[in-house]
């Protein structure tokens, strides 16, 4: 994902969420979003069945 | 003034209980040791002075009247400042808590250390929100390493690093999400305590991560781990995730040895990227405990992955509220990554814990056939307060988020840890992890026991 389309996720992301970003935080917040969807396409591309269950367990 | 500095939770209860010294001298002596030393050290962000003197008091007089003052009787504690303490606000060390009421009463481990005679002595400084692997902080500024004033203690937990280190107190409490209890104790040269997810309660503590956040100790001997862990089990049901399983103490197990017990060295993953040091840290622990077998954790790059987005977004969904009202008010280097977790789909997340419970069924079976894995707990020594990026694995990268590269994997399914002091010729302490399966603290601490009594691992004395 490039920087213009991270800065776009950024945009309409914190829109709909209320955060008022300033723009001297925006390349942290980028550097961090690139980092962590790297995280989550590791996790993605690990295949599990349609079956499993997540580790948190509610018990009534 | 007696010099209770280097004492052990062990060796001043055992004075408090016969009589050679008096809780009210000890108290003294600390608060004495921390108005000197803390100025330097910053580990402290609240002195509970008044308190300390009426409760050392009332031990004094429970011993002189013949009652039982409890296997803490006068150990002077502190705690972590995520962790409740009646009639201060908890801050977590954060801007914004401060605006909260003050507590009205002790979280549920500070009432259970307190029953078994400990005194607490106040706050400890920490990263805001527990958002942190480095110690600092930007409204109460950075702990400092007492082995190098330099350096960082590693956090979140790094008033709890730096005050047991520097002889402030001999335990103090902290957290762990994803290694901020073993980070500080690896920096600072100390032992730590992560128990299994759910042994202890999590009540009247500021969260952070729900599905990974622990609660557990820190100090300068394995007794004194033990001894503070057996003090606070027990099921609570303020916490839901605290399990309601039996105490199982473990402080007169700690001298069982360890024949017969089957120890393994994680290698892949927990070899990669560490420093030289880590490395022969490691390789001396194994030795000393003749580990020959290498055990591979599968996908152990994954279960950090996994952990790091369900923490980013949790962290996120926690904060989102003070992210709308507050932003500005946030330590810089947590607040952006914070806004960064509020951004992560769902769908990530929900596969991550997906992927978490696979990753548990794989690793439980590894303990079938060992009762203990050691691996590094940080790449590095202390690096210096204000470094932002270190080489790992041949790549520079950000220091903040990877220095918990090997203790993710391991907090992520909640497996207990014990983290050792190893320090060899002169250079910096690091700590290894003593890894065993879930509600099995006591191997673990029977082995740290078995190093600490060999003088394999030990807490090295820092410099005035």
């Amino acid at each position: 994902m490039t920087d213009t389309e991270l800065d776009a996720w950024i945009d309409l992301g914190t829109a709909a969420l209320g955060i008022a970003v300033q723009p001297d935080w925006r390349a942290e917040i980028r550097a961090h979003l690139k980092f962590t969807l790297g995280r989550a396409e590791v996790v993605l591309a690990f295949a599990l069945p349609d079956e499993a269950d997540p580790a948190p367990v509610f018990r009534a | 003034m007696t010099d209770v500095a280097f004492l052990t939770a062990a060796e001043i209860a055992h004075k408090v209980t016969h009589g050679s010294l008096a809780a009210t001298d000890v108290i003294d002596a600390t608060l004495d040791r921390i108005a000197q030393h803390d100025p330097a050290l910053n580990s402290f962000t609240a002195v509970t002075a008044e308190r300390a003197r009426a409760r050392a008091a009332v031990i004094d007089a429970a011993r002189q009247a013949g009652q039982t003052v409890g296997p803490l009787a006068g150990v002077p504690f502190a705690v972590k400042n995520l962790i409740d303490i009646a009639g201060l606000p908890t801050v977590a060390g954060s801007r914004i808590n401060r605006d909260h009421p003050p507590a009205k009463d002790d979280a549920t481990l500070v009432v259970r250390l307190e029953r078994a005679g400990a005194i607490l002595v106040g706050a400890l400084n920490m990263g805001e929100y527990a958002y942190d692997f480095t110690g600092e902080n930007a409204h109460d500024g950075a702990a400092h390493n007492p082995h190098d004033l330099t350096r960082m203690t590693g956090g979140s937990s790094s008033g709890s690093g730096g005050s047991v280190a520097g002889g402030l107190v001999p335990i103090a409490l902290g957290s762990d999400t994803n290694g901020s209890i073993r980070v500080p104790a690896s920096f600072c040269g100390i032992f730590g305590l992560k128990p299994t997810y759910g042994r202890l309660s999590r009540a009247g503590s500021f969260p952070f991560v729900s599905s990974l956040d622990h609660l557990g100790p820190l100090a300068r001997s394995v007794v004194d781990l033990a001894l503070a862990y057996d003090a606070m089990q027990g099921p609570d049901p303020y916490d839901p995730v605290c399990v309601d399983r039996p105490i199982e103490l473990v402080t007169e197990q700690l001298d069982s040895g360890i024949a017969g017990l089957r120890i393994a060295v994680a290698t892949g993953y927990f070899r990669t990227g560490a420093e030289p040091e880590a490395l022969a840290a490691l390789d001396h622990v194994a030795v000393a405990l003749n580990a020959r077998t290498q055990i591979e954790l599968p996908e152990a790059a994954r279960a950090r992955a996994a952990a790091y987005v369900i923490t980013t977004a949790e962290g996120a969904a926690l904060h989102l509220d003070r992210l709308r009202t507050r932003a500005a008010d946030f330590d810089p280097d947590v607040r952006d990554r914070l806004i960064a977790g509020a951004l992560v789909p769902a769908v990530f997340v929900q596969q991550a814990q997906k992927f978490r419970r696979w990753y548990r069924n794989e690793i439980l079976k590894l303990f079938d056939g060992v009762d203990a894995i050691l691996a590094p707990a940080t790449p590095c020594t202390a690096p210096l307060i204000g470094q932002k990026t270190f080489v790992l694995d041949g790549t520079e990268m950000p220091l903040r988020p990877n220095i918990g590269i090997y203790t993710q994997p391991i907090s992520f399914i909640g497996l207990p840890v014990v983290a050792v002091p190893v320090a060899l010729g002169n250079s910096l302490p690091i700590g290894v992890q003593i890894i065993t399966a879930p509600w099995r603290e006591d191997v673990a601490l029977r082995i740290a026991h078995d190093l600490e009594s060999r003088g394999v691992v030990y807490v090295a004395q820092p410099p005035n």
